[in-house]
């Protein structure tokens, strides 16, 4: 999709993260997206919280779907391989590739037809698995690569550009991932990375299902007056209810913010997630309090953003199926192949 | 009574069960078989089971052969009807001067017995009410009392079911007790009441040899046990189900770390054939050895992975224990039916591999050397089993290993070969085999990275649409197959004793009746040279054996003849040249069905010439 190279210099004097990275080396291919595309802008804070972290390039496994969102991977991370896979199947293809190499961090970038309808059952099946993950969803109500097609996402009444009213009800993907169990759920906007830079930090760190829904407007098909995924709309009608620091290693800041405003949250590996609560009534620990609020709040035709659910103590896919420390891909024959002795065994077993 | 003389004959006869499906009978005719394995004489026993849980009909065959023919013999010399909805059809197929065995508790009209056949009654209920009175126990051991009265009437030694018995309830005295009173009640009941022994016997022999008795889906588990898959993702569909079920028990006993406990293996039901593939696919990608076993179904579903698989090339494997099709076609009935199915799975130009195993000893074999195809070739594998094989115990040869293998992991570019600088092209042709280099996710921090996708692109893993940087890339996957060809197991050939014009093809589940029938087919006067395919893509010596006869009959388990479709289209042969042999009906390929197709064919085949036929 890249027919331009892209120049590998950079100022020398280009900070470095504690790893000696410099944010060119989580930068991918140029991307082919459209100037001004949702899309790009969450690119941009997924290189942004992955040098935020520190995390070694190599070690990230960039899983994405088909369409317009899931070309993304190949324009960030471009030292991590990456699996532009089959439409709708993300999921299955990342839980396959998590049970080979627990050791990998697994970003899967979906999209809402990728997830909401063609892959519908893989998005809520990964989810209740408890893979460890982050999804991230680039929503933005339309199919683009196909040209302006109407997603399970797209609001009731809302219009498309070519005028067509939208008369199915939509799919909330953040109320289904609350539903179905994921242990941290957030929703972003694609043109607020402030707060969408710390939620994929703090998914990254999260063990267990991370699913981020980021509201990311489609410039060339879903950006016009009518449309409820518009930069204008979305602007609008954002209702954030917290934003987020994560702290690698360090103490919380909390000392910036009035007191009572911010809530410090422990997870697993020891970040630190300290959030500037926004709306005083909402607690992110709260499953069912979580649910209510959403759908209060979209009622009210009201977008609610920020980190919605996280559950700290959370385990994954391999701690129910119990699985060894050392990844699976590294065994070899002299750990899992039973051996002449014990055939001999079965054998006799079987006469 | 009957004016045919009874059957006579011993250890070479068929004995039907008719059950109800959900009474337990199951164990009690699976008992039945292995004593008669115990007496030293091989049994060949099939399941002929509905689509159901509980209440609809079910058979079991035992074919008593010292001969050792395995395959289904068609016929039944002695029926054990126990279900009363197939009573009209079940007495109906026992064959003249053959035994009907019944539960005479209640009396039954004439007009329901034939005056062919040797009626033997037995009032299984009263003894069985009589004894017990705990509905389930009565329904359990009724099946163990009429084994009990079979051992008497076909002179079987006690003892040796005895045996089993104390083998399959060690430690549970119970049991282990009121299973052998059972046994004696029938046994007694049967001295006592009846002329003992029948024209049906079972006579002590030595020919069951070391071969152990074992299902195919068990040993094809079992195969990706010691083939190192250690990712199993699958869903629920008949007649796969058993093969995660038993890669599931293996795991239990042989994959736990012995220090701390935990799995070598990650076993995920999948919420369909999407995701199961999906999963595999994704292991596979990341370097793991994952299977999934489905049916025809199944593979519809994942055929788009599938030709993700072949484009992208990643290795993986998929267990097809096929059935009766079309659609949901007959889920409970053998087939060998999706032949064409897999081999050109999914849209474009695909081909993929696809390994015939012929029995349980073959599946541990093919399975587990389905993981070094599908590595060192770095795509999809089918592993073509059926229901006859998967579901059926078969007796076959013991299983071996030899533990100096190592596994084939394939052209695996590491850190250290990138560091030295090798020059990595993921789609990169170095050996000429068509073989590339892959790297695992994660292996360096600056090199060997990629992207993979199903879209085109060139040698270098970069996107592109040029015609024909993509024409290059298809080339060099005909290469890889072309390499294919040598990698997979070869045909194994069987000549005549004399020479002859005319030849077999066959392969899988059909080889049993296949084995006999030569032997039918002999007598007959019809001399014939055997070729067992036992993958595709088909080796060159398949060509030269259709080459050199001047018939060759292709005989197999579907309407269309899918094998002998795919031997035209991939060798050019002139289809006038290969005969169609095909048995659909849902039940084995037997050996009298080969026999009479071929034979009846080479009868026509000898036309007397005119003027010799007038003098």
């Amino acid at each position: 999709m890249t027919y331009i190279a892209k120049p590998k210099f950079h100022h020398p004097s280009l900070k470095k993260n504690d790893l000696g990275y410099t944010h060119r080396d989580y930068e991918g291919k140029i991307s082919t997206l459209c100037a001004g595309c949702g899309h790009d802008s969450i690119t941009a804070s997924i290189i942004e919280a992955c040098y935020e972290l520190s995390i070694e390039p190599h070690r990230v496994a960039k899983i994405s779907g088909i369409g317009c969102s899931s070309k993304t991977p190949d324009y960030f991370l471009g030292n991590s391989h990456g699996f532009n896979s089959v439409h709708g199947r993300m999921p299955s293809v990342l839980t396959g590739a998590n049970l080979a190499n627990r050791d990998l961090i697994y970003l899967g970038v979906s999209g809402d037809g990728d997830s909401a309808s063609i892959g519908f059952g893989q998005f809520a099946h990964s989810i209740r698995r408890g893979v460890n993950m982050t999804y991230i969803v680039e929503n933005n109500g339309v199919y683009g690569l196909t040209k302006g097609q109407f997603s399970a996402t797209a609001d009731r009444g809302s219009k498309s550009k070519k005028g067509v009213t939208n008369t199915d009800n939509a799919i909330d993907l953040v109320a289904i991932a609350l539903q179905l169990g994921a242990t941290f759920v957030a929703r972003s906007f694609s043109g607020d990375k402030t707060q969408l830079v710390p939620l994929i930090a703090a998914a990254i760190r999260h063990k267990g299902a991370s699913f981020i829904d980021v509201i990311s407007p489609c410039i060339a098909f879903n950006n016009h007056a009518g449309s409820t995924k518009s930069f204008d709309y979305v602007r609008e009608h954002n209702d954030a209810v917290n934003r987020l620091d994560v702290l690698v290693g360090r103490d919380p800041i909390s000392v910036d913010y009035a007191p009572g405003t911010v809530q410090v949250v422990e997870q697993h590996d020891g970040t630190k997630l300290a959030l500037r609560k926004l709306d005083a009534d909402y607690d992110p620990h709260d499953r069912l309090g979580a649910q209510t609020f959403l759908a209060r709040h979209a009622a009210k035709g009201q977008i609610v953003t920020g980190l919605l659910y996280v559950d700290p103590e959370a385990d994954d896919l391999h701690t129910h199926l119990d699985t060894v420390e050392t990844p699976l891909n590294t065994l070899e024959a002299d750990t899992l192949c039973p051996g002449s002795a014990v055939l001999d065994k079965i054998n006799a077993s079987l006469r | 009574m009957s004016v045919q003389s009874p059957i006579s004959s011993v250890n070479d006869f068929v004995v039907r069960f008719a059950n109800v499906n959900g009474s337990g009978s199951a164990s009690a005719n699976e008992l039945f078989a292995r004593s008669i394995l115990r007496h030293g004489v091989p049994v060949s026993p099939r399941n002929i089971f509905p689509s159901n849980i509980q209440g609809l009909p079910t058979w079991y065959e035992v074919r008593v052969t010292e001969a050792g023919h395995l395959g289904a013999r068609g016929g039944v010399d002695m029926m054990v009807a126990m279900n009363p909805q197939t009573w009209d059809k079940d007495v109906a197929g026992i064959e003249p001067g053959g035994y009907l065995f019944y539960d005479s508790t209640k009396p039954m009209p004439t007009s329901k017995f034939r005056e062919d056949i040797n009626v033997i009654g037995v009032p299984l209920t009263a003894i069985t009410n009589s004894t017990y009175t705990d509905p389930r126990q009565r329904q359990l051991f009724k099946n163990i009392i009429y084994l009990g009265a079979l051992s008497a009437l076909l002179d079987m030694d006690p003892k040796v079911i005895e045996q089993l018995i104390g083998e399959q309830y060690k430690g549970k005295e119970k049991l282990l007790s009121s299973n052998v009173h059972a046994l004696h009640l029938g046994r007694d009941w049967a001295l006592q009441n009846l002329k003992c022994p029948i024209g049906l016997r079972v006579k002590k022999s030595d020919k069951v040899g070391d071969r152990i008795f074992i299902e195919g889906n068990s040993a094809a588990a079992l195969g990706a046990v010691y083939g190192g898959a250690t990712v199993c993702a699958w869903y629920p569909i008949t007649p796969s189900s058993s093969v995660a079920e038993a890669f599931t028990a293996h795991c239990k006993k042989y994959r736990h770390d012995p220090e701390t406990g935990k799995a070598k293996y990650a076993i995920v039901q999948g919420e369909d054939e999407l995701a199961s593939i999906g999963i595999v696919i994704g292991a596979s990608w990341n370097g793991a050895r994952a299977f999934t076993a489905t049916s025809g179904p199944g593979v519809s579903l994942m055929t788009e992975f599938i030709g993700l698989s072949y484009f992208a090339e990643i290795p993986a494997v998929i267990m097809n224990i096929q059935r009766a099709g079309p659609s949901t076609g007959m889920p409970t009935r053998t087939q060998q039916c999706d032949i064409i199915a897999c081999a050109y799975a999914s849209h474009g130009d695909t081909k993929h591999i696809l390994l015939f195993p012929e029995d349980p000893a073959e599946a541990f074999e093919f399975a587990a050397q389905s993981f070094d195809l599908a590595e060192r070739l770095q795509t999809m594998i089918f592993l073509m089993l059926d229901l006859d094989i998967g579901m059926n115990h078969r007796l076959s040869r013991p299983l071996k290993w030899d533990d100096a293998r190592q596994y084939d992991r394939g052209k695996v570019m590491t850190a250290d070969m990138l560091e030295e600088g090798r020059d990595f092209g993921r789609y990169l042709d170095v050996d000429g085999d068509g073989i590339p280099y892959r790297t695992y996710p994660g292996t360096h921090p600056t090199k060997g990275s990629y992207f993979t996708r199903g879209t085109s692109r060139d040698r270098y893993a970069r996107y592109s649409e040029e015609g024909a940087v993509y024409a290059d890339n298809m080339q060099r996957l005909v290469r890889k197959f072309e390499t294919a060809q040598d990698l997979v197991p070869r045909p194994l050939q069987a000549n005549a004793e004399r020479p002859t014009k005319y030849g077999v093809i066959y392969f899988g589940s059909t080889s049993p009746a296949m084995d006999e029938a030569i032997g039918l087919l002999e007598a007959r006067g019809h001399l014939l040279d055997r070729m067992r395919i036992r993958a595709f893509p088909f080796h060159s010596s398949v060509a030269s054996f259709i080459a050199d006869h001047d018939f060759v009959y292709v005989v197999e388990q579907n309407r269309d003849a899918q094998l002998r479709q795919l031997i035209v289209n991939e060798n050019g042969i002139d289809p006038v040249r290969l005969v169609p042999i095909l048995h659909y009906d849902g039940t084995p390929i037997t050996a009298r069905f080969i026999a009479n197709s071929i034979g009846d064919h080479q009868d026509h085949l000898k036309v007397t010439p005119l003027r010799k036929a007038v003098s």
